[in-house]
C-alpha cells in the first residue's frame, strides 16, 4: 500500500489541551493533549479501557470534559451537545455502530438533518445528494435497501457518508476495521486516502499496529487515561509502538511445547444449520479436533462461526448432518447433553452466555453443577459448599478483588469476570474446551492469563477448538489453522508457518492450496 | 330488505360510538409505545379525562371547550408518566400501573369532593355535550340519521387518523421519533434530543387518552360514573399491538373492535347471547391475532428500555 | 459514615420515603376538597386501631392481598411481571365459589378441594398465558392484560348462571355453603366479636414462608432466578429456560388464584358482579412493590395494604371519599418506582463523602 500523506502542517484543525474527564472517583482521562493537522491520519493508540473512546466522546460533544480546552480551527469550543460538534464539521463513526435497522440507508444518512420542503421529508433531493457523496469519494451503496439487510462493510460506509452528509471536515473512526476482512480493510485504506486527498482530517482510534503503520501521518499514545506522547509513525516501528502503548516489552509470541495431536475427540461430518433469519449458514461443514491440539478457525464474522458452535453446544438445531464426541453421538442434544458428554466452552458474550451478572460469583461458579453434590442435597443448596468452591477458585485464578465470593458478577471488571469464567469451565475439565473470542476486549495482562490457560488445556492432552476474529490471536496459539467461509472450511494450514495474506485471502474466499 | 338495512344503521351508528375513544387512546398510544416508552396508563388517562369531560361540560356548558380541557388533564398525566419513566428511568410498565391507580382514584375522588360525595356526576343537558352532524337533517330513526347524524368527533378521529399517518411517515417528527424508538443512542449521537422527543409523544398520548375518555362522557353518555371506562384504555392497547404499532393497523384493530362493541349493543337488546360472553370478544380475537399472525411483528426495539443521557 | 451508607442502600427506607410522600399528597388533596387531613387520617387510623376487632378485619383483608402480593414478588423474582394476577385471582375466586356452591361435601373434603382447585385454576390461567410467550414469543404482559378482561367477563357469565345466581339476589351468586367456608369456628368467632374471622391470614403467612424458602434456599429458586435474570445465560448452562419460566408462572398464578379462594371462602361467602376490575392483582403490584418483592417483606406490605383498605372504606363517615386510599397508593408505587435515581444518586454522594 502506497502511502502519500495530504498532511497540511500549516493548519491546526483540532486542538484538545489538557482534557480530563471523571466519571464519580474514576479518571478515564488524564490531562490528554490532541493536535490535529488538516489532510492528516492521526492515529490514537492504547489498549482496551485506556481512554481512547471517552476522548473521543468528549471531542464528538457526547461528553463534557471535567476541565481543559477544545480548539477548533485555533478558536476555542465549548460542545453542549454533539449537535454543536457535528455544525462544526467533527463527525464520529462508532465502533458499534449507530444506524436505525428498520430505516433505509438514505433515511440513516439523513436523519436528524432532513432536507424539507414545507412540512414534508425530501426524500428526492436527499438520495441525490447521498448519490452524489457516494460517488465523490468511491463508495458504493443501496440508498434504498434497508440497513438491516445490508453487509456490515456497506452499513460502515453508510456510517462514514452520515458523517459526510453533514459537511464533516474531521471524521474519527472508532476501531473501525474490528469486523471486516483483509480486503474490506483495504478498501476502507482507499476511501480515507480519498478523504483526506480532499482536504479532510481523519482520526483513527484502534490497537492494531499494523493499521497505524499502514496508513496514518501520526500516532498519539494514551496508556491508563494518561497522554504518554505523539510520534510521526515513519520514525517509529512496530515494536516501539507497542511499548509504548502497554508500558512494557511485549512478547506476542505463545511458549507451546511440541506435541503430536492424539485420538479423534471432535468429529463434524456435513454439518448443514440454518441461522435466526431462517436462512442456511452453515453448507456442509466438516471438521475434527484431536487430543493435544488447538484448532484455530479463522473466518470473518458471519460466516457461521457462531451458529457452528451454538449447534455443538447445544444452543442451535442443526438441519442434518453429525457430530460426535470420542464416537458419542452430540449432534442436535440438548445444552446439558453436550456438556454431559464432555464439551465446555467459553463463550463469545461473557455477559449474555456466560454469566448471570446478577448472580453472586459462588453462584456463577456452579452453573452447571447446581443440582449435584456437595452444592446441592435434596433440592435445596448447600450454601458452606458453594463459598468454599468459590474461594478456592478465586484464589487459583487470580480473579480480584479477593473475597468477591458474594458480589455479583457485574461488580467485576471484564477481565475478572473472564477469570470467573475461565475458572468454571477449564474446572469442568472436559474434552473439548470450545473458546470464543477468549479475549475480546481483555488488556494485555488479561490476554496472556487467557492464552497461558489455552495452551494448558491443550499440553493436559485436551482438545482446544479456538473460534476467534482477531487473526492474530489464531495465528500465535493454533496447532492447525482451519479458515471458514460462507458455512464450509475452506482450507486448512498448520499453525506454524501460517500466512496472514494467504489466510485472508482464503477469508475472503479464495482457495487455499489444499 | 328494509329491516336489514335499518339493522346495518343502527350497526353503523353503534361502531360510529364505540370506535373513537378506543381510536383517540390507541393513536396516543402509538405515539407513545413508538418513541419507546411502554405506556399501560392509558386507561387512568382516559378515565381522567372522561371526568375532566364532563365536569367541564357541565361547567361551561360548552362540549367542544370541555373537550379540550379533558385533553389537557389527560396530558397532565402524560407529563407524570413521562417524568417518571423518562427523566427519572422509572419502570415503564410499573409508573403505568401507578397512573392507572391515581387516574381513576383522583377522578372518583374529585366527584365525591364536588358533587355531595356522590360518585356520579349529575347528567347533563344534550347542549352541554359534543355536537351532533346533521341534526334535524334525516327523519330521526332512519338509516340516514344513523349513519351521517353522529357526533361530528366521530368523523374527525378519522381525519386524526390520517394526520397521524402523515406525521409518523411524511415529516421529521415524525422520523424523529420512529428512530427513537429504535435506537436512542444513535439518535443522541445525530444530535437528536431523545429525552425531548419523548416527552412530546407521552404528553401527546395522554393528551389524546384524555380526549378519548371525554368522548364517553361528552358524546356516548351523559355523565361521569366510575365505571365509563372500564378496559376501554385496555383494548386501546391490544389495538395497536394488533395494528403492529402504526396508525393505520391501530385505525383498522380500533374499528374491528368498535364493531364488536357495536354487535354486542344490538345483541344485547335481543337477549339472546350474554354480553357478558360479547365483551370477552376483543381480547380474545386479541390473543388469537397475536397467535396466528402477528406473533412476530417488529415491536420499537428501545420500546420500554430505559435510555440514559451521556454527561 | 457506613451505618448512614447502608441506610441510604436499604429498600426500607426509600419505601418509607415514599409512603410518607403518598400521605402527603394525599392530605393535598383532602385539603383541596376541603376535608381536614387530620380528621380523616385519625379517622383512618382509629378504624385500625380502635378496637382489637378492627385488628381483625385488617388481617382480614390483608389475607388475599398478601396472596397477590406474593404472586407479583415470585414472578419479579424470576423475572417475569404477573401484571395478569387480577385475572389470576378472579378465576380462582370464581372456581372456589363455584364448587363451594355446586358440590355438598364434608368440611375436611370440601375445604381442600375447593382450595385446590382455586389455585389450580390460577396457574392454568397463568400457563396460558406462559405457553403463549414460550410457544408464540407473545410478550406476557399484553396477554396478562387480555385474560384479565377474559376472566372479569367470565366471572360475569358464570355469577348470571342459573345455577349460580342467587334467586331475587340481585347481582350477586349464591351464598357458599358452609361446609366449604374457611371461617373460625363459630365460637372462636364470636369470641373475637369479628364475624369473618378465617384460617386466611395464617394461610398467606404460611405461604410467605414456603415461598421464601423456595427462592432462598432450593436448587428450584437457583434455576428460576437464573433464567430471570439471564436466559441466554441460563441456557447456556444446561437450564431448560421455557420450562422454567412456565414453572415460575404457575407457582405465581396458583398463589394469585389462592387469594381468590380466600377472599370468598373467607370473607365474602358469595361472588359478586363486578361492575369495574376489583383490583386485588394490581394491588398485589403495589404490595410487591412495597415488600421490595421479597415474601416476608409482602407478610408486612400486605398487612399494611390490607389496614389502609379496610380504613379506607370507613372514610365516608367522615365524608371523606374513601379514594384517597387509591391516591395515596399510587403514588407510593410511583415513588418506589423512581426512587432508584435517588438511590444511585446517593450512593455517588456518600461516597464522595466517605473520601
Amino acid at each position: 500500500m502506497g502511502k502519500v500523506s495530504h498532511m497540511d502542517e500549516s493548519r491546526v484543525v483540532i486542538q484538545m489541551k489538557d482534557i480530563v474527564k471523571k466519571f464519580g472517583d474514576f479518571t478515564a482521562n488524564d490531562h490528554i493533549n490532541l493536535t490535529v493537522h488538516k489532510g492528516e491520519v492521526h492515529a490514537i493508540l492504547g489498549e482496551n479501557g485506556a481512554g481512547k473512546s471517552t476522548m473521543m466522546n468528549v471531542l464528538c460533544g457526547l461528553y463534557k470534559p471535567t476541565s481543559g480546552q477544545i480548539f477548533i480551527n485555533e478558536k476555542e469550543v465549548h460542545f453542549s451537545s454533539p449537535k454543536d460538534a457535528i455544525d462544526i464539521g467533527i463527525g464520529m463513526v462508532h465502533q458499534h455502530f449507530m444506524l436505525i435497522p428498520p430505516f433505509t440507508v438514505a433515511d440513516n444518512i439523513i436523519l436528524g438533518v432532513e432536507p424539507v420542503k414545507g412540512l414534508v421529508i425530501d426524500h428526492n433531493t436527499a438520495r441525490e445528494k447521498v448519490l452524489e457523496l457516494s460517488e465523490r469519494y468511491g463508495m458504493k451503496v443501496d440508498p434504498d435497501a434497508k440497513v438491516e439487510d445490508i453487509s456490515v462493510g456497506m452499513q460502515q460506509r453508510v456510517e462514514i457518508l452520515k458523517v459526510l452528509y453533514r459537511g464533516a471536515d474531521t471524521l474519527i473512526l472508532d476501531e473501525p476495521t474490528a469486523s471486516l476482512t483483509p480486503q474490506e480493510i483495504e478498501g476502507l485504506m482507499e476511501i480515507i486516502e480519498n478523504l483526506t486527498a480532499d482536504g479532510k482530517s481523519v482520526i483513527l482510534i484502534t490497537h492494531k499496529l499494523k493499521e497505524i503503520t499502514a496508513c496514518s501521518d501520526t500516532c498519539t499514545i494514551i496508556r491508563q487515561g494518561k497522554y504518554i506522547r505523539t510520534v510521526r509513525v515513519d520514525e517509529v516501528n512496530e515494536n516501539e509502538l507497542a511499548a509504548m502503548m502497554v508500558g512494557r516489552d511485549v512478547n506476542f509470541k505463545v511458549d507451546k511445547k511440541e506435541m503430536t495431536p492424539g485420538e479423534v475427540v471432535l468429529e463434524v461430518k456435513n454439518l448443514h444449520a440454518k441461522d435466526y433469519r431462517d436462512v442456511e449458514i452453515l453448507k456442509g461443514l466438516n471438521l475434527t479436533v484431536r487430543r493435544g491440539e488447538i484448532v484455530g478457525l479463522a473466518g470473518v464474522d458471519g460466516n457461521g462461526q457462531t451458529e457452528l458452535v451454538e449447534v455443538l453446544t447445544g444452543l442451535r438445531k442443526a438441519d442434518s448432518g453429525e457430530a460426535s464426541l470420542l464416537g458419542k453421538d452430540v449432534f442436535n442434544k440438548t445444552p446439558k447433553e453436550t456438556f454431559d458428554s464432555g464439551i465446555s466452552s467459553i463463550p463469545a458474550d461473557r455477559q449474555k452466555h456466560g454469566l448471570i451478572l446478577e448472580f453472586s460469583n459462588e453462584d456463577n461458579l456452579i452453573l452447571q453443577h447446581f443440582e449435584e453434590e456437595p452444592f446441592a442435597k435434596k433440592h435445596m443448596l448447600n450454601r458452606k459448599a458453594v463459598r468454599d468452591h468459590a474461594v478456592e477458585l478465586i484464589e487459583k485464578f487470580d480473579v480480584r478483588p479477593r473475597g468477591c465470593e458474594a458480589a455479583p458478577a457485574g461488580t467485576l471488571s471484564g477481565g475478572n469476570q473472564q477469570k470467573v469464567i475461565i475458572a468454571r469451565e477449564v474446572t469442568n475439565d472436559k474434552e473439548l474446551l470450545i473458546a470464543v473470542n477468549p479475549t475480546r476486549g481483555l488488556d494485555v495482562g488479561a490476554i496472556e492469563f487467557v492464552h497461558k490457560y489455552l495452551v494448558e488445556q491443550r499440553n493436559k492432552n485436551r482438545a482446544v477448538l479456538l473460534v476467534s476474529f482477531e487473526l492474530d490471536e489464531i495465528m500465535s496459539l493454533s496447532d492447525r489453522i482451519e479458515v471458514i467461509f460462507d458455512g464450509q472450511i475452506t482450507g486448512s494450514v498448520p499453525g506454524k508457518d501460517a500466512d496472514e495474506k494467504e489466510l485472508g485471502f482464503m477469508m475472503a474466499g479464495g482457495k487455499g492450496h489444499e | 330488505m328494509d329491516v336489514i338495512i335499518k339493522d346495518l344503521g343502527l350497526l353503523i351508528n353503534a361502531t360510529l360510538i364505540a370506535t373513537p375513544p378506543l381510536l383517540l387512546a390507541a393513536l396516543g398510544s402509538c405515539f407513545s409505545e413508538r418513541s419507546g416508552v411502554v405506556n399501560i396508563g392509558i386507561e387512568g388517562m382516559m378515565t381522567i379525562g372522561a371526568f375532566t369531560g364532563a365536569v367541564m361540560g357541565l361547567t361551561t356548558g360548552n362540549g367542544w371547550i370541555a373537550f379540550f380541557c379533558a385533553g389537557l388533564a389527560g396530558a397532565l398525566f402524560g407529563v407524570i408518566h413521562a417524568v417518571a419513566c423518562i427523566s427519572f428511568h422509572a419502570d415503564q410498565t410499573i409508573a403505568g400501573t401507578a397512573i392507572n391507580f391515581l387516574g381513576p382514584g383522583l377522578a372518583v375522588f374529585l366527584c365525591k369532593a364536588m358533587y355531595n360525595n356522590s360518585s356520579d356526576t349529575p347528567a347533563m343537558d344534550p347542549s352541554c355535550k359534543l355536537p351532533k352532524l346533521f341534526q334535524g337533517v334525516f327523519p330521526a330513526g332512519s338509516f340516514w340519521s344513523n349513519v351521517l347524524n353522529v357526533y361530528s368527533v366521530a368523523y374527525l378521529v378519522f381525519l386524526l387518523a390520517l394526520v397521524c399517518w402523515f406525521v409518523f411517515y411524511k415529516t421529521k417528527f415524525g422520523a424523529h421519533l420512529r428512530a427513537v424508538g429504535e435506537h436512542p443512542e444513535a439518535c443522541e449521537s445525530l444530535g437528536i434530543d431523545v429525552y425531548k422527543v419523548r416527552y412530546t409523544c407521552v404528553i401527546l398520548s395522554g393528551f389524546l387518552a384524555g380526549l378519548g375518555g371525554a368522548f364517553v362522557t361528552l358524546a356516548t353518555i351523559n355523565q361521569f360514573r366510575p365505571s365509563v371506562i372500564v378496559g376501554q384504555g385496555f383494548i386501546a392497547i391490544a389495538a395497536v399491538i394488533f395494528g403492529k404499532f402504526s396508525p393505520g393497523g391501530a385505525t383498522k384493530a380500533c374499528l374491528l373492535f368498535g364493531l364488536c362493541s357495536g354487535i354486542k349493543t344490538l345483541a344485547g337488546q335481543s337477549n339472546t347471547v350474554s354480553p357478558n360472553l360479547i365483551s370477552m370478544i376483543p381480547y380474545i380475537v386479541t390473543i388469537l391475532a397475536l397467535v396466528l399472525f402477528v406473533g412476530k411483528a417488529h415491536t420499537p426495539a428501545a420500546n420500554g428500555k430505559i435510555f440514559v443521557k451521556s454527561k | 459514615m457506613n451505618k448512614k451508607k447502608s441506610i441510604l442502600d436499604s429498600n426500607v427506607f426509600y419505601t418509607l420515603i415514599a409512603i410518607a410522600a403518598g400521605f402527603i399528597i394525599g392530605a393535598v388533596f383532602l385539603l383541596i376538597a376541603g376535608i381536614s387531613p387530620a380528621v380523616a387520617y385519625g379517622k383512618l387510623l382509629n378504624s385500625i386501631f380502635g378496637k382489637p376487632k378492627y385488628l381483625f378485619w385488617t388481617l382480614i383483608y390483608a389475607s388475599p392481598l398478601i396472596f397477590t402480593g406474593l404472586s407479583v414478588a415470585f414472578s419479579f423474582r424470576t423475572g417475569v411481571f404477573n401484571i395478569g394476577a387480577e385475572g389470576q385471582f378472579v378465576v380462582g375466586g370464581l372456581t372456589a365459589c363455584s364448587l363451594g356452591i355446586l358440590l355438598d361435601l364434608p368440611a375436611v373434603i370440601h375445604v381442600p378441594l375447593c382450595i385446590i382447585a382455586a389455585a389450580a385454576a390460577g396457574m392454568i390461567w397463568s400457563l396460558i398465558v406462559g405457553l403463549l410467550k414460550v410457544k408464540r414469543g407473545i410478550h406476557e404482559v399484553l396477554s396478562f392484560i387480555m385474560f384479565n378482561w377474559i376472566a372479569f367477563y367470565l366471572s360475569n357469565y358464570v355469577v348470571n348462571l342459573a345455577v349460580i345466581h342467587k334467586e331475587g339476589g340481585g347481582e350477586a351468586s349464591k351464598d357458599v355453603l358452609d361446609s366449604a367456608r374457611l371461617l373460625f369456628p363459630e365460637g372462636v368467632r364470636k369470641a373475637l366479636d369479628c364475624s369473618a374471622a378465617n384460617w386466611g391470614i395464617i394461610m398467606a403467612v404460611a405461604a410467605a414462608i414456603i415461598i421464601w424458602i423456595i427462592i432462598e434456599k432450593t436448587t428450584l429458586g437457583y434455576k428460576l432466578k437464573a433464567v430471570g435474570f439471564n436466559s441466554n445465560g441460563a441456557l447456556y448452562a444446561g437450564i431448560n429456560a421455557d420450562r422454567s419460566v412456565l414453572t415460575a408462572l404457575g407457582i405465581s398464578g396458583a398463589l394469585a388464584g389462592l387469594g381468590g379462594a380466600v377472599q370468598i371462602l373467607g370473607m365474602s361467602g358469595r361472588l359478586s358482579q363486578f361492575a369495574g376490575q376489583e383490583g386485588f392483582g394490581f394491588e398485589g403490584i403495589t404490595v410487591a412493590l412495597i415488600g421490595s418483592s421479597s415474601p416476608i417483606g409482602c407478610i408486612f406490605s400486605g398487612l399494611f395494604y390490607g389496614a389502609m383498605k379496610y380504613g379506607g372504606s370507613k372514610l365516608s363517615i367522615v365524608k371523606a371519599p374513601s379514594e384517597v386510599v387509591d391516591i395515596i397508593m399510587g403514588c407510593v408505587i410511583l415513588f418506589i418506582a423512581i426512587s432508584q435515581i435517588f438511590r444511585v444518586l446517593f450512593a455517588r454522594f456518600g461516597k464522595k463523602e466517605g473520601k
